[in-house]
């Protein structure tokens, strides 16, 4: 029984309001920057009220033109993290499907040893590999190339499991009705196990699209040309650093854009999630 | 032509040391249009025994034959059957029609004929008005009709069911064991049927195999399998409540041979001034009729008295006539009627 003092509610609504403020006051505040003038904004105090210079401050972060830094614009560089994002997300859940579907659907020689070395995987997150992945990347000469950015990255571990286990909880006879209405493993595969997957694919898609555009290491080390870069490593160059004044206004207008794109992706995925949730179904 | 033949078949789990047989050589011949119920205890091989039948479940021995074509090594689909299961097994994010209609689109049927097919069998089990909606908008009788659905339009040589009734309740369970009679009657297909309930496999077989522990045990018709049970097995677990098996007899001047096992059935033994005396330990009612278990000697005995007579008191001693026609004897070391 959930004790219902007021004093409590009060208290309790107060903690979140101020981890809510806590959260959200630095986007506001990158927001509020990006509708000004660079010389507005390294003025003390920081104004805290949006400004009027909404439209140039953001043609110019997409279009390029910016003084110091990168010269790409953060159009393009938004493009590059987008099909990054997006190759390595459909990759992971196709490859995952497949091999989750491999290991609990069928008997093969060695099976229990690929089993344990897709486990092992999950020790060896990209940072430890990465020297090894560089230079097999190189020498491939893919260095600078969409391939080089995505493919290594392609293959997970958790999608695997996480998929091996919603197959677990697939009932042996839909299996066995299937083969009864003679359906092959491919067929059973598209027509039944998939629409089932639902949930589980548009819950990792979420995570992995958020995971490839978050990459930031890998990407720095195998693109040396600016226009690999991917937008959350066009924001760490546009600051100059140093003596130079840094166009606050833009690099704050690139934040903000950078972070766009994993929002909407959420928020249009929620949909999926809670009918997923709604809709159980036996 | 759609018989079953049924040759020698073994079923063994595992392999070398560990091998486990379970369905020890089994033989019967099922002749077409039959409706055929596999009855006994939980893991008496009787699902084992019908899933090699619909090819889930390898045979590890003997042959099968459905129509004259022995199967054992074609896949499930090229058997011409089709099966119910006990949990329905539905495709759950397809609707009724698409359930029903999944096998023939996988055989490329055209649209007109799966339709025409569908409706039919919608039309036989009354589920016209559901072909739209999802398993899971659906009740647990109501799904249970869709499978059977899903088996008829495939138009198959053999039905196989698989315990179908289980998952329902039983004021539902009397009304889909009708309507699988109806069905029987109107489309005359044969069918294998596996139950634990002997209530189930009396109502609904035209002959039926009671299975023990991976043997068949009796293979006959209701009436012989009730009347004439062949062994012990099948005498106490044929009719409910079960048959009396009484070792050492009261009294031995009923004809038997020396040392055997005594049957009487609970309602063949008469209340009355004369016979066993035994005393009274508990007293079921059952509205239509009363249950009466004792103590005969060291043996328990049960016996069914209908409302004509008024029920005895715990404790009291009253005396069990048994019917001198309705005796059966069976050999006390092997359980073999004599």
């Amino acid at each position: 029984m959930v004790d219902r003092s007021r004093w409590l509610t009060i208290l309790s609504h107060t903690v979140m309001l101020l981890g809510v403020l806590m959260v959200a006051f630095p986007l506001y505040l990158a927001l509020i920057a990006s509708t000004h003038t660079a010389e507005a904004i390294v003025q003390v105090p920081m104004p805290l009220l949006p400004g009027s210079n909404m439209w140039e401050t953001y043609k110019a972060a997409l279009f390029g033109g910016g003084k110091l830094g990168s010269n790409t614009s953060v159009a393009h560089m938004m493009w590059v993290s987008f099909v990054t994002a997006i190759v390595i997300t459909v990759g992971k859940i196709l490859i995952s499907l497949l091999s989750a579907f491999a290991i609990v659907y069928f008997r093969f020689p060695f099976k229990m040893f690929f089993f344990w070395a897709i486990f092992v995987t999950l020790m060896l997150p990209v940072e430890v590999r990465i020297l090894p992945t560089y230079k097999v990347v190189a020498d491939l000469g893919m260095i600078n190339t969409y391939a080089g950015l995505t493919l290594p990255l392609i293959a997970s571990a958790t999608a695997t499991f996480l998929f091996r286990q919603f197959f677990l909880t697939v009932p042996d006879e839909l299996v066995e009705a299937a083969r009864m209405d003679g359906a092959g493993p491919m067929r059973f595969f598209k027509d039944i196990l998939l629409p089932l997957s639902k949930t589980s694919i548009a819950a990792l898609f979420v995570i992995q699209f958020i995971y490839g555009w978050n990459q930031y290491l890998w990407p720095l080390l195998m693109t040396t040309s600016e226009d690999m870069y991917p937008v959350v490593i066009g924001i760490k160059r546009m600051l100059a650093g140093g003596e130079a004044a840094n166009d606050w206004n833009i690099v704050m207008a690139t934040a903000i854009l950078a972070m766009l794109p994993p929002a909407l992706v959420v928020i249009l995925m929620q949909k999926w999630f809670v009918k997923g949730l709604v809709d159980t179904e036996k | 032509m759609a018989s079953i033949q049924l040759h020698n078949v073994i079923k063994t789990y595992g392999s070398g040391k560990h091998a486990l047989q379970v369905i020890h050589g089994i033989n019967a011949t099922i002749a077409d249009h039959e409706f055929i119920v596999i009855v006994g205890p939980s893991g008496c091989g009787k699902s084992t025994l019908l899933r090699m039948v619909a090819g889930l479940e390898e045979i590890s021995g003997g042959e099968i034959s459905i129509g004259g074509r022995v199967v054992n090594d074609l896949e499930p689909s090229e058997r011409d059957i089709a099966m119910v299961f006990q949990n329905y097994a539905l495709y759950p994010h397809m609707s009724v029609f698409d359930n029903m209609a999944y096998g023939l689109k996988i055989k490329k049927v055209p649209l007109a004929e799966i339709k025409a097919r569908v409706d039919k069998a919608a039309g036989i089990l009354e589920l016209g008005h559901l072909l739209d909606r999802k398993p899971r908008a659906l009740s647990g009788g109501q799904r249970q009709r869709v499978a059977m659905g899903r088996a008829i339009v495939r138009q198959p040589q053999v039905f196989l069911f698989d315990e179908p009734l289980s998952n329902l309740d039983a004021k539902l369970r009397v009304q889909t064991r009708l309507e699988i009679q109806k069905l029987h009657r109107e489309l005359s297909i044969t069918s294998l049927f596996v139950t634990h309930d002997q209530v189930e496999a009396m109502t609904l077989a035209q002959r039926m195999i009671v299975m023990n522990a991976g043997r068949v045990e009796q293979f006959g018709t209701p009436e012989e399998v009730y009347n004439r049970p062949a062994t012990t097995f099948v005498a106490s677990f044929m009719g409910s409540p079960p048959m009396n098996l009484l070792k050492h007899l009261p009294n031995a001047d009923f004809g038997g041979p020396a040392g055997a096992i005594l049957g009487i059935r609970p309602e063949h033994l008469q209340i009355s001034g004369t016979g066993w005396a035994m005393q009274v330990e508990a007293i079921e009612m059952l509205g239509a009729e009363r249950l009466v278990y004792g103590r005969l000697g060291v043996e328990a005995l049960i016996v069914r008295m209908d409302e004509s007579q008024p029920s005895p008191l715990l404790g009291a001693t009253i005396h069990a006539a048994p019917r001198t026609d309705r005796l059966h004897w069976f050999d006390s070391a092997s359980g073999q009627r004599l």
